[in-house]
């Protein structure tokens, strides 16, 4: 195999990895304040890359300018993504805290179903993958036989700015202390007079703009979206999240980098046809599982009787 | 007094399985949706004013305690059925799906609903079970009973793989397993050439004995269309599937899995071996989906990957939780919701996966537990 190639698959391997970094990070945060798995997250990402694309649509015949389309594209998606991870938060998860966690799980499982189904039964022409226009045009630089796709590069950026973005707001800003501590302990946060609802809400509607924008760049990096393709990002998502053990930021992108760096290894490295990627990465999950029970970088709390 | 109530109770254990069945006759031989409809509206206003009044309370309280009679009543109905529709190929093969999605629900009751070990790779399990069937009915001369057996066997010990990450982890760590495995056995099976890849497999009849599945079925004067053949055995099946359920429940075992599900910690501090019976609960409930599989693979004819994605795993764990997680007589009639009413209701169709999610969404938020919640376990005889 020769550099040029090696590189190609490096560059493809990080872009996924940013995107399952992306949604899984809102699994780890959901995690971290309410201790639930929302697994309509990945049918979020959906609803981020087909809101993106409908307000393309809207206001393509105005504005001609691709920048200002794209920005139009992301706003739109993430104002509308936050909306709708609060109102599960919300209306669905809140109320059902005292359930068992298995009833949340296959609530939000349900919720992500009626999510992926109304995409496809009332977006026209929906169940269909839609074409997803190249907003950031097509140009590409040739070093012999790699070429690096500009848009690439710059998403690639701005998936880097978003994480950075996302550390500092957890590290350093007032609502990030907040939701650190909802997060340690919610009756010590109620106390000390963090309004646990809000909090909570605010960070599902911060995990969902991530996904928002991870799934126009989805639609960017492929150049086509369909109404199921959230299903199988949600499930990666969260075996990123819990390999990286959930409720850990960190633990979140380095298991969405890893999860794309299996399925990379799966397609180019193994003696297998390369459609086998998926099996091979999620058979390693199963494995890292059972070594790891609580991921990589795992929670240490002892269960308390 | 004792006598009597006896008696009175084998009758309306005995007319509540009759009903049943007549409802579920007059269910699949109105053609029209609008038909359909209102038969619907008749069942949920009459549900609505028993439930307000209590007159059936009784009866139904007698059906549970003589669950033996309900059973055998309702065992004789499905054969009733398969006369009253013997020529009826899609009524037939209609009835003979939602007995095999009961008796693969049952191995899940099995595995949450009595053992608490989530399992969100029903679907995967099935189609285990199937390609078992396709591949053995292909490729060896084995008698067709072992292979329904092997089918679960062979599901089963998949199954073993997944053994020791499932007790390695818990909650939501363990859900993470069961569904990297659907999505893993879905992907597999679509690029594998070997079993069809994406067109999938095709099976012959079942044989058993000489006895040819795909002929038709004559007893005497009485010819039926071959699906009774697949019908009659499924609820053989079911029956023995549900007895040994039953019975489980009922046995210090069912106790053992009732304490690890309500509390593992609790259960080990007790000298439960929690391992122990985690491991028979999700090996028994997997042999039974198998099972299912396989006979339900033999039945239809045809196997594709498309059977056994994701969503199809979610729909048979919301007939666990629609029916009251725990009670397999909840299964049975959540089954006959989820697969009956799409089938018959043209309009839901297409609509059906939408349907089935917005109402176990609104069943877990407003009816957590359930159509018909699991009964309290009873220790002492009778109840004064």
């Amino acid at each position: 195999m020769n550099i040029g190639l090696l590189g190609q698959y490096v560059i493809n391997g990080m872009m996924l990895g940013m995107m399952y970094a992306l949604v899984a990070v809102g699994f780890s945060l959901f995690f971290g304040v309410l201790d639930v798995i929302q697994f309509s997250h990945g049918d979020v990402v959906t609803g981020g890359a087909f809101a993106g694309l409908a307000v393309y649509l809207a206001v393509s015949r105005t504005i001609e300018s691709p920048l200002l389309l794209l920005a139009a594209a992301l706003i739109g998606a993430a104002a509308s993504m936050a909306v709708l991870g609060a109102l599960i938060g919300r209306g669905l998860v809140l109320p059902l805290r005292s359930a068992p966690a298995l009833n949340t799980l296959l609530l939000t499982l349900m919720v992500g179903t009626v999510l992926r189904e109304g995409i496809r039964l009332f977006f026209p022409n929906g169940s269909q993958p839609q074409r997803f226009p190249a907003l950031l045009g097509a140009r590409a630089l040739g070093i012999g036989s790699f070429t690096l796709r500009l848009d690439n590069v710059l998403l690639l950026g701005m998936g880097t700015l978003l994480i950075a973005g996302m550390h500092l707001l957890i590290a350093r800003t007032r609502l990030g202390l907040a939701i650190r501590a909802v997060a340690q302990d919610e009756e010590t946060a109620r106390t000390s007079g963090i309004p646990f609802n809000r909090v909570v809400l605010l960070t599902f509607a911060i995990g969902s703009v991530l996904s928002a924008f991870a799934g126009v760049m989805h639609g960017l990096y492929y150049n086509e979206i369909n109404f199921g393709m959230g299903l199988l990002l949600g499930a990666i998502g969260f075996s990123a999240a819990v390999i990286g053990g959930l409720g850990n930021l960190y633990g979140a992108i380095l298991g969405g980098f890893l999860f794309a760096g299996l399925q990379t290894v799966g397609a180019v490295a193994l003696p297998l046809p390369s459609a086998y990627k998926d099996v091979f990465a999620f058979g390693v999950v199963i494995v890292l599982m059972a070594w790891r029970p609580t991921g990589l970088i795992g929670e240490r709390a002892s269960e308390r009787v | 007094m004792e006598e009597r109530s006896g008696s009175f109770g084998r009758f309306a254990a005995l007319g509540l399985a009759t009903a049943v069945a007549t409802t579920l006759a007059a269910f699949l031989s109105i053609e029209s949706d609008r038909g359909i409809l209102t038969l619907l509206l008749i069942i949920g206003a009459g549900a609505f004013a028993a439930g307000r009044t209590g007159i059936l309370r009784p009866w139904f309280r007698q059906a549970v305690e003589h669950q033996r009679t309900t059973g055998i009543g309702l065992l004789l109905s499905t054969v009733a059925l398969c006369i009253v529709f013997r020529d009826d190929h899609f009524s037939l093969f209609l009835i003979g799906r939602v007995l095999l999605i009961i008796l693969a629900c049952l191995g899940l009751h099995l595995e949450f609903g009595s053992a608490g070990v989530v399992n969100f790779a029903g679907a995967a399990f099935f189609g285990v079970g199937g390609y078992t069937a396709a591949v053995l009915n292909a490729h060896s001369q084995m008698p067709h009973l072992l292979v329904l057996g092997a089918g679960g066997v062979a599901s089963a010990l998949i199954g073993s793989l997944l053994l020791l990450p499932l007790l390695r982890t818990r909650g939501h760590y363990a859900a993470l397993i069961t569904i990297a495995f659907g999505l893993l056995f879905r992907t597999f099976v679509e690029v594998n050439d070997s079993l069809g890849g994406p067109q999938g497999l095709k099976l012959d009849g079942l044989r058993i004995l000489g006895w040819r599945f795909n002929d038709q079925l004559a007893i005497g004067p009485l010819h039926a269309s071959f699906y009774a053949n697949y019908v009659l055995l499924a609820v053989a099946l079911l029956s023995l599937a549900f007895a040994l359920v039953q019975r489980l429940e009922g046995s210090w075992i069912g106790l053992a899995l009732d304490a690890i599900r309500l509390d593992e910690i609790a259960a080990a501090t007790f000298g439960f071996e929690i391992a122990r019976w985690k491991i028979l609960a999700f090996t028994l409930g997997n042999f039974l989906i198998g099972v299912a599989g396989a006979l339900s693979a033999f039945m239809v004819g045809f196997l594709a990957p498309n059977n056994f994605t994701f969503p199809e795993s979610l729909t048979l764990v919301s007939i666990v939780l629609l029916g009251g997680i725990g009670n397999p007589w909840g299964v049975a009639l959540a089954a006959f919701i989820v697969v009956l009413l799409p089938e018959k209701l043209q309009i839901l169709q297409e609509y059906r996966y939408l349907l089935y999610a917005s109402l176990v969404i609104l069943i877990l938020r407003f009816r957590p537990a359930g159509l018909i919640p699991r009964a309290l376990r009873r220790y002492f005889g009778q109840p004064a």
